[in-house]
């Protein structure tokens, strides 16, 4: 049986395969090496195995940013899923309506980060933003600068302004999927609203849903720009994410190995928990136990 | 010198859905792949098309070996169930675009587009564009568009399913006219026994990614090789009991006795599966041979020209056919009769082992 | 169970209809009776399913009323209305058991929870569910999903009527016959109104008492399978009830003869004195079952020439040509098969006369 016919697409394939080796693969090798190896200088590099690995996982500082980091992500998720599958319910299904209310949701996604960070920095001055002054003629003290909780505030605002355009628009991509008998047959089985949502648009949507929470969580367990920007990890260590601190660590502290180390283990961890994630969502659409 | 399947299989991953299976088409031929859904029947078109490749096996076409070749290299049309047209083109557009292609002058492709625009009756519709026009002016277009290339090799998979019965009645007639008329190797798949007896030509009956049978329509219709072919071939499903072959008697399911007169002589004692059509269980007695059913009534159906009364027999199912309005109540124990001459045999596996003469049935109805 | 009223619908999907074709629906005014069995036969775009929407309620009609009973429910929602619709597309709750989308409707409407249990369990006996109840609905055959939708609707013991939408069209040919005997079956012992939308005329003339025949948003006769069958009191009746449809020859009358184009054929003595008080253009109209073919020429016999004969298995059709038009006869199992030239005998009790499409019949 003659198979080269398929072959030839992999001669296609090579120029990607080439600059994802460049891009990402070696860069990988490199973090890895680096990871394993005590580096004083260009010269002198010392095989040190996994000692720097250990020095990480002790680090207390590390475990701060973790446990900080998924505070983040969860409150994250917690407000942009439930909020975008709102937006996508109510959004208009025909007429003028539809682009209006599209253009507008993308509008947030399209802003490059920093200048996010910058929009939000400005925004919560107390001197000149809007919100700021506003809330500080209200009478609330609010000082993103100087209050670990204002700063969190902000934060988690800023980030759910950005991503939940995102949610929304693969979830109300979701439900124009849905064919209009189901809504027939519901109405004629007299379900309430809620009823129709949850046996109805809920399982239906699993499949867009699954693909937005992994992606708001990839993105939000990665973040680094917006708050960098914003906050720059401050005040003190209030919001110095994973990444925040991993850029200290390996780019201001050059201390390469255990720079490497942390991206390795930071690396799995997303890993692991997306993988989670998809599994515990793939059965749950099958309606095995979790 | 036709198109040529050589042992041709296709698996994916862990399933088989053409198994082994090696057919020979003739040039100018109507061939219909009967089958239910699921048999296989779509995954062969495509592997005839080219548009899969076999597991293992080849693919001959006019003593060539196309197995690899791919689709755009063969010379194929194929027409879909879902009306498949260019949604921004209109109709003229989309019957010219696999002419486009074949660097012909506008002056002939012009000329071709209309003829078979004329061909189908869609030759005032040329400008419209396939969103405006009906289900039924859809799919002519889309055939229309397969027969312009004038292909070695037209396919089509179940076209008139999605249309109304009516239409599909006189699209039918005038398909088997077009049929007639092209030099191409015509290959029409469909669930529906009435379907492919109204097609002719020859026939192909699939099940499971395998071939039962082949052969002239009428022929496979009238001589299931086995019970399985019969069950996939009928419409009504065809009626049978279980029996028992003795020195000069059978007895079926349990309790009807009839003498093996006719093609039934031949049929060594065993235990077999009797088998006979909807049509040839009557109503009442005319022949000294017709051996009697006592059955209840579960339903009647009638559809305005026949009745189809259900009926059960201890734990046998059977529907008789008749011509005419033959009402009779639910629960009410009547008889029915058959003719010896009418069974089909088949042993234990399945396979035929008597199969009734058109001689003695034509003189029994 | 309820009399379902029509009075005077009219539905367009226009909001500003101005001719009779932007009219979906022009006019319908009849009455559907309790426990009857019903069916909406026509072509597409006939405006079978958007008659069904506006009895159930989907669809509010541009004019006219509906009533239940004598009740006015026009503009009641379909919940309101106590009836049950089974789609073409198996519609379920995925992520339910057979058991709870059964459940559904009763639970949506309060009803306490051993009430529940025990009409889900009768209904899953008549439809052969009981077997499947604790498994999800979602992985099941697409004839035992229809059976669930249907289902859906039989829980509700006060449902008035029943209405389906196309419901065979996903289902496999040889399945459908079990299903079209279980749904018989099913009206027979509940005696629930049964209103049965299909483009299928078998399926609609095998299941309903009463079949009603619609064209382009009008109802062109209503009746038995029977009535249908031997008195179509229209061309397109003829034409689309019966496969193949009636045979249509223009003609003239000459005494008690019609003249098609120089062939002579004998018309019984009623019908031809109704024929001559008729105006318009005359039809003569014969189903193929009634149409004899003969090899050899026979008394009354009109020659005619054999185009084709084809084997149908259980009985066989001849194409013909009489007076350049084509006539279709079928030939029962047994008869001889005519070649090249076959004589046609027209019964007078069978041949009917049709004057501009409409059937020319005994006043009442």
């Amino acid at each position: 049986m003659n198979k080269w016919g398929d072959n030839k697409a992999w001669f296609l394939v090579i120029p990607v395969l080439v600059f994802v080796c460049f891009s990402a693969i070696i860069p990988l090798m490199t973090v890895i090496n680096y990871s394993v190896q005590d580096i004083l200088d260009p010269d002198q590099a010392l095989f040190v195995g996994t000692e720097w690995y250990k020095k990480v996982l002790h680090d207390y500082r590390l475990h701060d940013a973790l446990w900080r980091q998924f505070l983040f992500s969860g409150l994250v998720l917690l407000i942009e899923m439930p909020l975008g599958i709102l937006i996508a319910l109510a959004m208009p299904k025909k007429g003028w309506g539809v682009s209006f209310s599209l253009v507008t949701l993308a509008l947030p996604l399209l802003i490059p980060w920093n200048t996010i960070g910058t929009i939000w920095m400005i925004f919560v001055r107390p001197d000149i933003g809007l919100f700021g002054a506003a809330i500080n003629n209200l009478g609330v003290a609010f000082d993103h600068t100087r209050r670990p909780l204002d700063a969190w505030v902000t934060v988690i605002l800023m980030e759910v302004w950005h991503w939940t355009p995102l949610v929304a628009l693969l979830a109300y991509a979701g439900l124009r999927a849905i064919p209009e008998v189901y809504y027939q047959a519901a109405k004629i089985d007299g379900a309430s609203a809620w009823a129709t949502f949850y046996y109805i648009q809920l399982p239906k949507m699993r499949g867009v849903l699954t693909i937005a929470l992994l992606l708001r969580f990839m993105d939000s367990f990665l973040i680094y720009a917006e708050p960098f920007v914003l906050t720059g990890g401050g005040p003190g260590n209030a919001t110095t994410f994973l990444s925040i601190y991993l850029v200290k660590v390996a780019v201001l502290q050059m201390d390469l190995g255990p720079g490497g180390a942390f991206s390795l283990i930071y690396f799995l961890i997303v890993l692991l928990l997306s993988f989670i994630f998809y599994q515990v969502l793939q059965r749950v659409g099958k309606g095995e136990k979790v | 010198m036709g198109m040529v399947l050589d042992s041709v299989s296709k698996k994916v991953g862990s399933e088989t859905h053409i198994n082994n299976v090696s057919l020979e088409l003739e040039i100018g031929t109507t061939n219909v792949l009967l089958g239910h859904t699921l048999a296989g029947k779509t995954s062969l078109l495509r592997l005839m098309a080219g548009l899969d490749r076999p597991t293992s096996g080849r693919i001959l076409v006019g003593g060539k070996d196309v197995t690899g070749v791919s689709v755009r290299k063969r010379s194929v049309a194929m027409v879909y169930q879902q009306f498949v047209n260019y949604p921004s083109l209109t109709i003229y557009k989309n019957i010219a675009s696999p002419l486009k292609m074949s660097g012909m002058s506008k002056a002939e492709i012009d000329r071709k587009v209309r003829k078979t625009a004329a061909m189908l009756h869609i030759e005032d519709l040329l400008e419209r564009l396939p969103s405006e026009l009906s289900g039924g002016q859809q799919q002519r277009t889309a055939i229309a568009r397969s027969l312009v290339k004038e292909a070695d090799l037209l396919l089509l998979d179940e076209p008139l399913v999605n249309l109304d019965y009516k239409l599909r009645e006189e699209l039918r007639l005038e398909l088997q006219d077009i049929f007639k008329q092209r030099e191409a190797i015509v290959v029409y798949t469909t669930t529906e026994p009435a379907e492919a007896l109204m097609l002719g030509g020859d026939i192909v009956v699939m099940d499971e990614g395998r071939i039962l049978q082949t052969g002239p329509t009428p022929d496979v219709y009238h001589n299931p090789a086995t019970l399985k072919i019969a069950q996939v071939f009928s419409d009504p499903p065809i009626n049978y009991l279980n029996g028992t072959v003795q020195a000069n008697t059978a007895r079926l399911a349990k309790d009807i006795e009839i003498p093996l007169d006719g093609h039934l002589r031949s049929v060594p004692p065993g235990n077999y599966i009797f088998g006979v059509r909807s049509n040839h269980l009557f109503l009442s007695k005319v022949a000294k041979e017709d051996a009697e059913i006592r059955v209840k009534v579960e339903l009647a159906e009638i559809n305005g020209s026949e009745t189809f009364i259900h009926v059960h027999h201890g734990d046998y199912r059977l529907v008789v056919q008749k011509d005419g309005i033959h009402p009779r109540r639910i629960g009410s124990e009547i008889a029915i009769y058959v003719n010896p001459c009418c069974f089909f045999v088949y042993d234990e596996t399945g396979a035929l082992v008597a199969s009734p003469s058109r001689v003695s049935i034509q003189k029994r109805v | 169970m309820a009399r379902i009223e029509l009075n005077e619908i009219a539905h367009s999907y226009l909001r500003n209809p101005k001719g009779d074709s932007d009219y979906a629906i022009k006019r319908i005014h009849n009455v559907w009776e309790d426990g009857g069995a019903y069916a909406l036969l026509g072509p597409s775009g006939c405006g079978k399913t958007t008659l069904l929407n506006i009895i159930s309620g989907l669809v509010t009609p541009s004019r006219g009323r509906v009533l239940y009973d004598g009740k006015d429910v026009t503009s009641l929602p379909p919940e309101k209305r106590n009836i049950a619709q089974v789609f073409q597309f198996p519609v379920l709750y995925d992520t339910l058991t057979v058991f709870d989308n059964l459940a559904f409707p009763l639970r949506n409407r309060g009803i306490e929870q051993g009430e529940v249990t025990k009409r889900v369990h009768e209904v899953a006996d008549i439809l052969d569910l009981t077997p499947f109840l604790k498994k999800k609905a979602a992985g099941l055959t697409a004839d035992a999903k229809q059976k669930i939708s249907l289902g859906r609707g039989l829980v509700r013991s006060d449902v008035a009527a029943i209405l389906f939408d196309e419901p065979l069209t996903v289902i496999d040919p040889h399945l459908k016959w079990h299903l079209r005997r279980e749904l018989k079956e099913i009206h027979e012992q509940l005696k629930l109104t049964f209103i049965y939308v299909t483009h299928d005329q078998m399926e609609a003339l095998t299941f309903a008492d009463k079949v009603v025949v619609m064209l382009e948003g009008e109802i062109v006769q209503i009746g038995t399978p029977q009535d249908l069958f031997e008195n179509p009191e229209h061309t397109f009746v003829g034409y689309f009830i019966g496969s193949p449809g009636m045979n249509f020859l223009t003609c003239t009358l000459d005494g008690n003869v019609a003249q098609v184009d120089g062939a002579r054929i004998a018309l019984d003595e009623k019908t031809a004195a109704l024929g001559r008080k008729a105006r318009g253009k005359l039809e003569l109209g014969i189903r193929p079952m009634y149409l004899e073919v003969s090899p050899e020429p026979v008394e009354n016999g009109v020659p005619a020439k054999v185009k084709a004969v084809e084997d149908q298995g259980c009985h066989k059709i001849a194409v013909l040509m009489l007076a350049g038009k084509t006539l279709q006869a079928m030939l029962p199992e047994g008869k001889p098969v005519p070649e090249g030239k076959a004589w046609l005998v027209f019964p007078p009790q069978w041949t009917r006369l049709f004057a501009d499409g409409r059937l020319i019949k005994q006043k009442e």
